[in-house]
């Protein structure tokens, strides 16, 4: 992976510097290239289109939902899907099709809040590593190694436990253990066009080294940790399902898909619908993120191709 | 040893001393963060105010926080990972009785994950762009994307509810518990070793599912990056000149292009195997599987302080040692690096 992230850098810069110099007309039509790039090809259009609807979902979601996610019906409890409740009932008589589009609020918030924290940590971290080097370039990536050498669930699972159980933790949790490969991937970058002539350049000029580094180096690491954030969101999303399914992340009742197919699990063997479409609708997500990461990567960087 | 190889040698020494400090620190603010008050977790609530000081004394307890560092640090190195709260045993004895049961799954999973995964990524690298490939690409990628603990239970729903071919949760039927004497750990030696096929087969039977779909989850990432190591060496002049020389195709692809990826592959494979760990929490709780990933979730739900700190710090170690090891191989196996 990271030595496949290394080489996204030259086509990848000019075409979003090109926006970065001109005007905000060009950059929208830039912006409006990378989309078409995006539909050309049927799986990044795919996953497109899935993270579009579950923005979308999230917004009108109850507009969208024929029920009530939180009503108990108890005259009606575990059906299987029907014409009135598409993919059934629960243990409580809840429409489970109203619940997963309201869940897609929540998995929108945990997507978000991450990706608002982990990016600008992570390419913070990174590109000042890489542009100063020496011991503070040693101290941060130990920190990262440290953070590294464990698989992200089990090292939330352990934040979870010593934060206590709750959604709001559950984010902070996944959130601290996301940054540590952007940071790495932002380092890597940086040092590739440290000695460039043209941060030489602007070093002679007498610009300071965080004018360097946000003005000339963060922009040029910017596609890369692009596309390592979408792709980690297909992490993320699995990982906050795993925390909710555990019982460590949202709780019943708020409708969780993770948490929905861990109240699920005690009825499943003869009601498959509980578990069935909630772990779907995650399978779903996760598999768009994975595959509009691989398209940005290919739209961003031509070279790949 | 040449100087700079010394050199070198206490370079990666001091970086894996590091780590672990990092590692010790991170473990031990994980113990402090926790909600869970360590001296009342002994005593009890109903302990007085006498009883109460005496243990926080005796474990330090009120000792500032640097001290409290020094303290865990001095027990770890003497083998002390502390006492469980939930079992009332050493901590290190509980995870020793629970990790046959973890390896036992775990292995069966990179069998599959890695036996089915090779091939396949092989076997698409050198059909690239082909109807082939793409499928490929789609069942690895789908395999990347699942919730496993969803993809247990659909398994359940189907294979054990719906067809009846596997056993359910558990490692064996109930009928089957304690029939065999437990020697290694491991089931399906112990039941060999008693001579009892019919507990054999019934392990066997709830291993399957379980191994699989954990095995399913790193044949993705096998087999992804197998197909990107063999499209490097396929793409190299080489395999060219190989062939222009009259080798045949498969020729060129065992014993030019999969020669040369087989160090890079046992890396993969190692590591692959530490990630087990992380599908193994989930996979276990849906299975009832009493192994490694059970016993954390279950301490981490309480709140059981020691036994979740040595887990963490275990599970830390456990992927700095597959890292190095890693490595090592590298070194050994790959003339270049010398």
């Amino acid at each position: 992976m990271a030595a496949e992230s290394l080489s996204i850098q030259d086509g990848a810069q000019e075409k979003l510097m090109s926006g970065y110099r001109s005007n905000p007309n060009s950059a929208f039509r830039r912006f409006l290239a990378i989309i078409r790039e995006l539909l050309d090809s049927p799986t990044s259009a795919f996953g497109l289109v899935v993270v579009t609807i579950l923005l979308l979902t999230a917004i009108v979601a109850p507009l969208l939902a024929p029920y009530d996610p939180n009503v108990v019906d108890l005259g009606n409890t575990l059906k299987p899907p029907s014409s009135e409740h598409w993919f059934g009932t629960d243990e409580l008589g809840r429409d489970i099709m109203s619940r997963i589009i309201h869940g897609t609020r929540i998995s929108l918030t945990i997507i978000t809040i991450v990706s608002v924290i982990v990016g600008p940590i992570g390419l913070l971290v990174g590109t000042t590593a890489g542009y100063f080097g020496g011991w503070y370039d040693t101290v941060m990536m130990r920190i990262t190694d440290i953070f590294l050498s464990f698989p992200s669930l089990i090292l939330s699972l352990a934040f979870v436990a010593a934060l206590g159980a709750g959604l709001e933790n559950a984010i902070i949790a996944i959130g601290l253990t996301t940054w540590p490969p952007i940071a790495r991937l932002a380092r890597a970058e940086t040092l590739t066009f440290r000695g460039a002539d043209y941060i030489s350049a602007s070093r002679m000029q007498g610009a300071s080294a965080l004018r360097i580094i946000v003005k000339s180096i963060m922009p040029m690491c910017l596609p890369s940790v692009l596309v390592r954030v979408t792709l980690s969101m297909a992490t993320v999303i699995l990982t906050a399902a795993g925390l909710g399914f555990l019982g460590l992340g949202a709780q019943p009742p708020l409708p969780e898909w993770g948490a929905m197919i861990a109240t699920g699990r005690r009825y499943m063997l003869d009601n498959w619908w509980l578990v069935a479409f909630p772990g779907g609708a995650i399978l779903l997500v996760s598999l768009a993120f994975n595959l509009l990461g691989d398209g940005l990567r290919d739209a961003l960087d031509p070279k790949q191709r | 040893m040449t100087n700079e190889r010394l050199t070198a040698f206490t370079r990666q020494a001091g970086t894996i001393l590091a780590t672990l400090i990092g590692l010790l620190i991170l473990t031990f603010c994980i113990g402090r963060l926790m909600p869970v008050d360590p001296v009342r977790a002994i005593v009890g609530e109903e302990a007085d105010q006498a009883t109460y000081d005496m243990v926080a004394e005796r474990i330090g307890a009120n000792l500032p926080l640097w001290q409290q560092f020094f303290r865990y640090v001095n027990d770890l190195a003497h083998g002390d990972f502390g006492t469980s709260i939930r079992t009332g045993q050493p901590v290190i004895n509980d995870i020793l009785h629970v990790m046959p049961a973890t390896i036992e799954l775990a292995t069966f999973a990179i069998i599959f994950g890695a036996g089915l995964g090779i091939p396949l990524g092989i076997l698409a690298a050198v059909r690239r762009n082909r109807p082939i490939d793409h499928a490929i690409r789609f069942v690895t990628l789908i395999g990347h994307s699942m919730p496993i603990f969803w993809t247990g239970m659909i398994g359940l729903i189907v294979f054990y509810a719906m067809l009846d071919l596997v056993g359910g949760g558990g490692r064996l039927s109930d009928y089957y518990i304690g029939l065999v004497p437990e020697a290694t750990g491991f089931l399906l030696i112990d039941s060999l070793l008693a001579g009892d096929m019919e507990v054999f087969r019934d392990a066997v039977n709830h291993l399957l599912l379980p191994a699989s779909i954990l095995g399913y989850s790193s044949l993705a990432y096998i087999t992804r990056m197998t197909r990107s190591f063999m499209l490097d060496q396929l793409n190299q002049e080489y395999i060219t000149t190989a062939r222009v020389k009259g080798l045949s195709k498969n020729r060129t692809i065992w014993h030019h292009a999969f020669a040369n990826i087989r160090v890079q592959l046992v890396t993969i494979v190692a590591l692959a195997y530490g990630t087990l760990l992380e599908g193994a929490v989930l996979i276990e709780t849906v299975f009832s599987w009493p192994g490694f990933g059970q016993y954390i979730t279950n301490n981490m739900l309480i709140g059981d302080m020691n036994a979740v700190m040595t887990c963490v710090l275990l599970v830390g170690i456990i992927f700095i040692a597959l890292n190095l090891l890693s490595d090592a191989l590298y070194k050994i196996f790959d003339p270049r690096t010398r």
